[in-house]
């Protein structure tokens, strides 16, 4: 089932003279994994903003084309309206913390409270979330007495107790420990697994070989690819994109090991099957 | 050996009775450094000691021989440099120049010599076209650059940077390898805080690994990587590069591509 489409999507913030998205067209099933990547200005973000309806109900400027979350037009609807169909994790977790809450507790409640959520439900969502993202024990501490990366999982952990059908996330993990993003991305896995449809820009490009479907690439505005990692990766023309391809797809191309389909392998569990074959 | 930063018994606790960091000892010589550890290891607190912005709870630090606890923060800038974690929390200008400027404007008092050395930092960052430009004008990695250019252009023989390639792409983060290159050919004492463990591999020649407080492991690179059961207690995951190589049964400790290439061409996986 697609749970979101976008057709033809133009955007110009209103200060821009170029366009920061151009002519973006694909469809996303519930339950898939999509990586967003491209060098920084490509557009990742700002798509991320539209498919939340942040571009262009907040930022204004120049619009074309659709973004359809559940048959919803993202653009003719009030955010708010939308915020519990789509959920979205901001780049920088210092943004996304309201200031207005004393305790990672209550942060995790307020986008619940605001969707009237049952209290019965929102103790549970809150309670899950928190242990999800390993905060359960800080849930009396101000907000602002966490560490860089213990506010960036508190971001993440009140967007998901969210619960939306799509969850947007802008590099969601830039501020964790090697274990901490691991976990994130495992916990945004299951999610998926779960019927959640996830979308995630992200310039780890490690993780989002091992974890994503499929792969949108973006420059400067436009969408030059959609498929999966292994295509994505072994296109011969991807750092003109600003793209370095995962490390061990880059050991593959500089020994020109391909898997059977004719790619280069991209997680460690592929690269090790091909490199024992050739030199085990 | 050419001490810069000696640390002695030093403990810090914000709270009462919850020390963050338990008497730590150690010395900085001009090698560049990567503290490495889990979120709430005490890295930033840390560093923020070494800055003079906190006091040690107990025990001393000294920065080329100053005792961060006798001198004043403002002193110690000339010495000392920290970029912050979040750019956010550093830029306060209305141009880029401006705020790049700030610094050395304050410890210099010669505005043609500030501008000087700011536009050589921003040279430095790549965003010399983008001097007059409101810094929140620009996304969050350029902004990241813009703080780096602007404790570079104080030109302190220490330079700490905590987690600097948080949000870069890869251009951003090949400028960021360049500026640590560059300033340690000056001579300075680049310290980095980061959890990317492949920049640390192929950047850093010593590692210091935190864990709750304390140091677990420091020594060169190679050798800190090599210690995999006590990275492992720490959470901490290997260079991606290693990974594969413990994963083909290879013994030595390989951290670059180029390593593990070199390895397969002339030597047989037995496994």
């Amino acid at each position: 089932m697609v749970n979101l489409v976008v057709e033809h999507l133009k955007y110009r913030y209103p200060l821009g003279n170029e366009l920061a998205l151009e002519d973006i067209s694909f469809e996303v099933k519930k339950g898939e994994f999509i990586g967003i990547i491209g060098e920084n200005g490509s557009g990742k973000s700002t798509l991320c903003q539209a498919i939340v309806g942040l571009v262009p109900n907040f930022y204004k400027g120049a619009y074309g084309g659709k973004v359809l979350v559940k048959e919803i037009e993202v653009a003719q609807s009030d955010v708010s309206e939308i915020s519990s169909y789509v959920g979205i994790v901001f780049q920088n977790p210092f943004t996304q913390i309201t200031g207005s809450k004393l305790t990672v507790y209550e942060e995790v409640a307020f986008g619940l409270e605001n969707l009237g959520i049952p209290r019965e439900e929102m103790i549970k969502r809150i309670e899950e979330s928190l242990k999800l993202l390993r905060l359960f024990e800080y849930r009396h501490f101000n907000p602002f007495e966490l560490s860089g990366g213990q506010m960036q999982r508190l971001a993440i952990a009140s967007v998901i107790a969210m619960k939306p059908d799509i969850l947007v996330l802008d590099e969601p993990t830039s501020q964790l420990d090697p274990q901490g993003s691991e976990e994130v991305f495992q916990a945004i896995q299951d999610l998926a697994k779960n019927g959640m449809t996830i979308i995630i820009a992200e310039h780890k490009i490690e993780k989002i070989a091992s974890y994503a479907d499929k792969i949108i690439l973006l420059h400067k505005g436009k969408l030059v690819d959609f498929d999966t990692p292994e295509k994505i990766f072994s296109r011969e023309d991807i750092e003109e994109y600003g793209i370095v391809p995962p490390v061990y797809t880059r050991i593959c191309k500089s020994l020109n090991v391909k898997n059977e389909a004719g790619f280069y392998p991209v997680t460690l569990e592929q690269v090790y099957y091909e490199l024992v074959k050739v030199y085990g | 050996m050419d001490e810069v930063i000696r640390v002695q018994n030093l403990s810090f606790a914000y709270k009462q009775d919850y020390e963050v960091l338990k008497n730590i000892s150690l010395v900085f010589d001009k090698k560049s450094t990567a503290i490495i550890g889990q979120n709430g290891a005490g890295k930033t607190t840390f560093v923020k000691l070494l800055k003079g912005l906190l006091k040690p709870t107990s025990g001393e630090i000294y920065i080329k021989g100053y005792n961060t606890k006798e001198v004043s923060t403002a002193f110690l800038s000339k010495y000392i440099g920290l970029v912050f974690q979040n750019p956010n929390d550093q830029i306060f200008k209305n141009t880029v120049l401006e705020e790049v400027m700030f610094g050395p404007l304050n410890i210099l008092k010669d505005k043609k010599q500030a501008q000087e050395n700011a536009i050589k930092a921003l040279e430095m960052v790549g965003l010399q076209d983008k001097m007059h430009i409101h810094p929140y004008d620009l996304g969050l990695s350029d902004r990241k650059l813009v703080s780096i250019a602007s404790i570079v252009s104080m030109d302190p023989d220490i330079i700490i940077l905590d987690e600097p390639t948080i949000a870069q792409d890869h251009k951003g983060n090949t400028i960021i390898k360049n500026v640590i290159k560059e300033l340690k050919e000056k001579g300075k004492l680049v310290i980095t805080i980061t959890h990317d463990m492949d920049f640390v591999a192929e950047i850093f020649e010593r590692t210091i690994v935190l864990n709750e407080g304390i140091i677990l492991l420091d020594g060169n690179t190679r050798e800190v990587f090599s210690q995999q059961e006590i990275l492992k207690k720490a959470y901490l995951e290997l260079p991606h590069v290693a990974q594969l190589a413990k994963k083909l049964g290879i013994k030595q400790t390989l951290l670059t591509e180029q390593e593990l290439i070199n390895f397969l061409k002339h030597n047989k996986l037995n496994n």
